[in-house]
């Protein structure tokens, strides 16, 4: 598992992901940086995701969908706040109704700032969400719920399989 | 592993199949932030007050909201400590990650390695 630690902490609804890549700091950078590739991880594989924008300068946009198994669509929009090209990257992160991309001004935004610096004779990738509100995470995990359940089946087949 | 009961996975049932549905994710979200009638509730969709208070029965029973009478109200909320601590929640979000990490992985393996990049 590339994951090597976790940190949540409660009061500041901070979640704090530290994985480890055996790639060069560039090539993980260039997932990030292009839309295709990013668009293979970013969505659990019964709801691939789909970027229709993605401009990562200060100031960008990126615009996407993920699509469940039954054709719903879940719009999704990124503001680009910092890039400092491949160290890390700054952006904010929220919701939209529909393909107008306009930001869902009810649903949370989280703030998340992604680092990756060369260990190992790979990269350490330190992912960072902050969330302003309890509810606002429960909002978050609206989309997450989907996610979680994708996860659960995944475990029970393994089992299964074993 | 973790080993679980039958009746583990009979809730996990009941849950995955009540946030299976659009309309009940979005009863959720809102009896979660605060209390609501049932009428008021149904008033939110564009369908019968029978078909929401079977989704709102779907809810209850997989014990994501409760209900409580009011006179001749019912009211509704979410059972936010029982289903979605902040904790749990960070723990979902956290299994996003890992699928994120996970597929990352994946994708970097299956490529030849550049040697400009090395």
């Amino acid at each position: 598992m590339p994951v090597t630690d976790i940190t949540h902490d409660l009061d500041s609804r901070t979640l704090v992901l530290t994985a480890h890549f055996a790639a060069p700091v560039e090539r993980v950078w260039q997932i990030y940086a292009d839309a295709r590739q990013l668009e293979k991880v970013w969505g659990p594989p019964s709801h691939p995701a789909t970027f229709v924008v993605h401009e990562l300068v200060p100031g960008g946009r990126a615009q996407y969908f993920m699509t469940s198994p039954e054709g719903e669509k879940y719009y999704g929009w990124w503001e680009i706040i910092e890039v400092d090209r491949p160290r890390s990257f700054t952006f904010d992160d929220g919701f939209a109704a529909d393909d107008s991309f306009t930001p869902l001004a009810d649903l949370p935004v989280s703030r998340n700032v992604y680092a990756f610096e060369a260990a190992d004779g790979g990269t350490r990738a330190t992912y960072t969400a902050v969330y302003a509100s309890a509810e606002a995470l429960q909002q978050v995990l609206d989309m997450g719920m989907i996610e979680g359940a994708t996860t659960a089946m995944a475990q029970i087949d393994a089992l299964l399989a074993a | 592993m973790t080993v679980s009961t039958e009746e583990d996975e009979d809730r996990a049932d009941a849950m995955f199949h009540a946030l299976a549905d659009r309309t009940r994710r979005d009863i959720l979200r809102r009896v979660l932030v605060g209390e609501h009638s049932i009428s008021a509730l149904a008033a939110n969709y564009d369908m019968s007050f029978a078909a929401v208070q079977k989704h709102v029965a779907v809810l209850e029973r997989a014990g994501l909201i409760a209900k409580r009478r009011n006179g001749r109200e019912q009211l509704a909320h979410g059972e936010m400590e029982a289903v979605r601590s902040v904790a749990s929640m960070l723990l979902e979000l956290e299994a996003i990650w890992r699928g994120r990490a996970a597929r990352i992985d994946e994708l970097l393996g299956n490529e030849p390695t550049s040697p400009e990049l090395e």
